[in-house]
């Protein structure tokens, strides 16, 4: 925790009514001027109190208080140093540290999410029955048992793919964790709109987890390693521009210059390598191929990590708005994180439910066919707290919805079911 | 540091989850807005209702424990400043707009809902809430009943005093109490607005809703030179115009805005203006030409108009942010708040700039024009000894300098816990004693806020002016006299 960083902040407080934990208990300690207080404690002296850690631990890292923040303080960078200092000085009770473990241990492994594969079909396929079991169990597994989405077939990206028409560029492309294993058809759809819009897309194998996860938890070592595989999967590739689908990856990837500063080398290497998101790429490129007509309406939800934490909030809505017969919908209390927040609705289950709640019930009042996202974790967040409400939301990515337009599709042709789906799916 | 029988009777009020008592966390309390001061709490209480706050105010008055209001603790003159001995009363937790009543152009809301949710929610039927300050986003409306809070277009449209038609509130001995415009006999609702918490605490506000305008046009204009600037405001008013706000921005404003939130004023500005009209079409066409021609005749070399909300928003963001932006161009400031005659405004200002090249201290100008409420910035690094002090004493200075003029110490912050020493210097000892004997109508045990406002404490019962022994406060040492 850099006092220096602390210092910049001059107690204002224009982050308040930024902050969702703020919004839900209207405390201090847990908004943003009150964390970075903390901060200035411990720096001060004042030993890390599990009551610290706790409001830290509360944090769902949505950055919204930094585009807010008038004096300019980096929270972003503040946050996860104070959690790589919660994870240096603070034990964990055992069953946290166990679930954290699991957690930490899995999610960034695309190999092992895939070998859970079979497990979570059968667990799925089951959730009716199983459904008092989940309920008896400790909240945090049950919250990762309800968020599990119904698992599509796996699609095997190839290693190149030329560009149609003339070519205008080359970009690679990172295809994630959980995108790659649970939403394949998101990375097949990013894939053909760059490759429809004139660029040949590289897809590297080994590329393997960005190390978002790792960084926004405090592990900076992890996220280290897995930015420098990343960086080096990338260049081995021969691409100097990387295209990120996910939120969270992008903002993470946007900033392995700094994760890795302490090593000079390898942070020059990260300078070169330039990742930008989707939406805000193709902006840039310019639209070469036909937009055919789209009749749907749309709610878009800015996923934080896009909004707050690269500024990408105009070009995605700009790219559906262009969208011939799509009518595009604004959700209410846009700027309010949905509670996913990367492992957040693992690890933090009420305040995450609850701020799913209020995000489904402004998300619903925008009265869209379709909700649209560039984040996975905010899809399923989103559409499970849309089901716990006894309502339904189809949901697809902003890239899906562009790769529809593109290929002339029926907008019935999007729109995954959200999780909790592949049960009812059965019985029909 | 209050006994252990009061922090239960407060847990029994609020439930465990309102109140707060561990060390680390009550520290997060410890200041508002202004940094400068700070105390840390020996308790703080989360009320969720009305009726929690009496019950609240009422153990603390039977135990004889102080005890301060705080909303979202963005005040600039330490008004919410804790009391080590006492209890914080924070209304964050009473946000609900109660009713928008648009056939009544007025909203009934409780004091933690921010002002700019006032307005939010009166939008829908083409009202909003005048007074801006801008922490408008932040701010609660039960702070700005406390601070008598203004803002950019208080010139036209006045202060919170001339929005809030009635308040509930506590009063310091536990009691809830409806105070209205409609009450015949004193207006107590005045005295009320603007005490800064040492009368009680709001619990329910009712504030008028005013009409959107027809018509709203914004103007920036950059001038050479401060001294231009207060030229062009000088003739807009010398022409019967009364704009909705006339704010102004001197170069280190500018700069530190311009880094923070990059709105984009013209390079090379010595000074900006932002001049805002609105009312009917007719009028504000007439009334923006007017105001045109008058900037150019005092040497405005850029004019920006702006006429939809997109473009009056990118000009207001430099303004809106400026207190803060400070922090982009300095490590910390004082933001000080004094009120001159607008015709004293450029003597002033040279006097402001004299102190600041006699200190070394940068000062960087801020202010609503219109009614010569000025903001100087005073910019210092606390991690350099005596920097404060000598910021400090910059920032006193400049108050005697508008009292000088015929001005006041405060045009909209309050008085607070900071600028207490200086009422003495624009009061004499019979009007303060006289203020004294409101408070204690309200407040005999002094519970309310002690501290604030008024330089000296004093209990109330004693006699003002004549004293024959030391005051049983700075007898017992918990006080002293200036």
């Amino acid at each position: 925790m850099d006092p220096e960083l602390i210092d910049d902040c001059v107690h204002c407080g224009f982050c308040l009514p930024a902050c969702p934990t703020y919004a839900l208990w209207a405390e201090e300690m847990d908004s943003p001027r009150g964390r970075i207080h903390l901060m200035k404690q411990h720096v001060e002296g004042t030993p890390l109190t599990p009551e610290m850690a706790g409001h830290f631990d509360a944090c769902l890292g949505c950055l919204a208080c930094v585009p807010a923040c008038p004096s300019g303080v980096r929270y972003d960078r503040l946050i996860e140093s104070a959690r790589a200092e919660v994870e240096r000085a603070h034990r964990r009770p055992a069953a946290e540290r166990a679930f954290r473990a699991l957690v930490f241990g899995l999610f960034p492994y695309p190999r092992r999410l895939r070998a859970l594969r079979l497990p979570l079909r059968a667990a799925t396929a089951a959730r009716p029955w199983l459904r008092p079991l989940l309920d008896r169990l400790p909240p945090r597994l049950g919250a990762l048992a309800e968020l599990a989405p119904p698992l599509p077939r796996p699609i095997r990206l190839p290693a190149r793919v030329p560009a149609r028409g003339e070519r205008r560029a080359v970009v690679g492309v990172l295809t994630g964790c959980v995108q790659r294993e649970f939403f394949p058809a998101v990375n097949a759809a990013t894939v053909r709109v760059l490759a429809m819009e004139g660029c040949e897309v590289v897809v590297p194998a080994g590329q393997g987890c960005c190390g978002a996860l790792s960084a926004h938890g405090g592990r900076t070592a992890e996220a280290a390693r897995f930015a420098r595989r990343t960086i080096a999967a990338f260049e081995r590739a021969g691409v100097d521009t990387v295209v990120v689908n996910a939120a969270g990856c992008g903002a993470t990837a946007k900033e392995y210059a700094e994760l890795l500063a302490a090593d000079p080398e390898w942070s020059a290497r990260a300078r070169r390598l330039r990742f930008a998101d989707l939406a805000e790429y193709l902006a840039e490129l310019g639209p070469v191929a036909e937009r055919h007509p789209l009749p749907i309406t749309v709610a878009y939800h800015d996923a934080c990590h896009l909004a707050h934490a690269q500024g990408v909030r105009a070009q995605p809505r700009e790219s559906l708005a262009a969208i011939p017969g799509l009518r595009l919908r604004e959700v209410p209390d846009a700027a309010m994180c949905c509670g996913s927040a990367g492992t957040y609705n693992l690890f933090q289950p009420a305040a995450a439910r609850e701020l799913g709640d209020r995000k489904a019930a402004n998300v619903l009042s925008a009265g869209a066919d379709l909700l649209v996202s560039a984040n996975p974790g905010c899809t399923m967040q989103i559409a499970s707290a849309v089901r716990r409400g006894g309502r339904d939301i189809r949901v697809a990515h902003t890239a899906e919805v562009l790769d529809a337009s593109l290929r002339g599709l029926s907008p019935a042709a999007l729109g995954r079911p959200g999780p909790g789906a592949a049960e009812e799916e059965r019985r029909s | 540091m209050i006994a252990a029988g009061l922090a239960d009777r407060l847990a029994a009020i609020t439930g465990p989850d309102g109140l707060i008592t561990d060390p680390v966390r009550l520290r997060t309390y410890e200041c508002d807005g202004l940094t400068y001061h700070r105390a840390t709490p020996a308790v703080v209480v989360l009320p969720e209702t009305a009726e929690q706050v009496a019950a609240v105010v009422r153990a603390c008055h039977r135990a004889g424990v102080p005890f301060v209001a705080r909303g979202a603790g963005t005040g600039l003159s330490g008004g919410a400043l804790p009391r080590a001995d006492g209890v914080l009363v924070v209304t964050s937790r009473l946000r609900r707009v109660l009713s928008v009543e648009p056939e009544n152009r007025r909203a009934v809301v409780e004091p933690g809902v921010t002002n700019l949710a006032i307005t939010e929610a009166a939008a829908p039927y083409g009202l909003y809430y005048a007074p801006d300050p801008s922490s408008r986003q932040v701010c609660t409306i039960g702070g700005n009943v406390a601070e008598n809070s203004g803002g950019a277009h208080c010139l036209k449209y006045g202060f919170t005093v001339n929005h809030v038609l009635a308040v509930e509130l506590v009063t310091p001995e536990g009691e809830i109490v409806w105070l209205d415009t409609m009450d015949p006999g004193y207006d107590l609702l005045g005295a009320f607005i603007g005490s800064e918490g040492t009368l009680g605490i709001a619990t329910k506000i009712i504030v008028r809703l005013t009409p959107e305008p027809e018509a709203v046009t914004t103007l920036l204009a950059a001038f050479p030179d401060v001294e231009s600037g207060g030229r062009a405001v000088s003739a807009v008013i010398a022409a019967g115009i009364v704009p909705a706000a006339i704010e102004m921005m001197d170069a280190l404003a500018i700069e530190a805005a311009e880094a923070a939130v990059r709105c984009g004023y013209p390079a090379g500005a010595g000074a900006v203006l932002i001049v805002e009209l609105d009312g009917p079409a007719a009028q504000v066409v007439a009334e923006h030409e007017r105001v045109v021609a008058l900037c150019r005749e005092s040497d405005a070399f850029e004019l920006r108009v702006a006429e939809d909300p997109a473009l009056r928003a990118a000009i207001w963001r430099g303004r809106r942010a400026a207190f803060a932006a400070v922090g982009r161009i300095s490590p910390a400031y004082l933001v000080q708040d004094g009120v001159v005659p607008r015709t004293a405004l450029p003597e002033v200002l040279a006097g402001i700039e004299a102190l600041s090249a006699r200190y070394g201290v940068r000062v960087a100008n801020v202010f609503h024009a219109g009614d010569g409420n000025l903001h100087p910035l005073v910019l210092f690094d606390d991690g350099e000894p005596g920097a404060g002090a000598r910021a400090e004493a910059v920032s006193a200075e400049i108050l005697d300098l508008c009292l000088a003029h015929g001005g006041s110490i405060t045009g909209e912050h309050g008085v607070g816990v900071d600028k207490a020493r200086h009422m003495p210097k624009m009061f004499g000892a019979a009007d303060l004693d006289t203020m004294q004997l409101l408070r204690c109508a309200f407040d005999p045990a002094g519970l309310a806020n002690p501290g604030k406002i008024f330089p000296t404490p004093r209990l109330c019962g004693e006699v003002p002016g004549v004293r024959r022994a030391p005051h049983p406060l700075v007898a017992s040492g918990e006080a002293e006299l200036f």
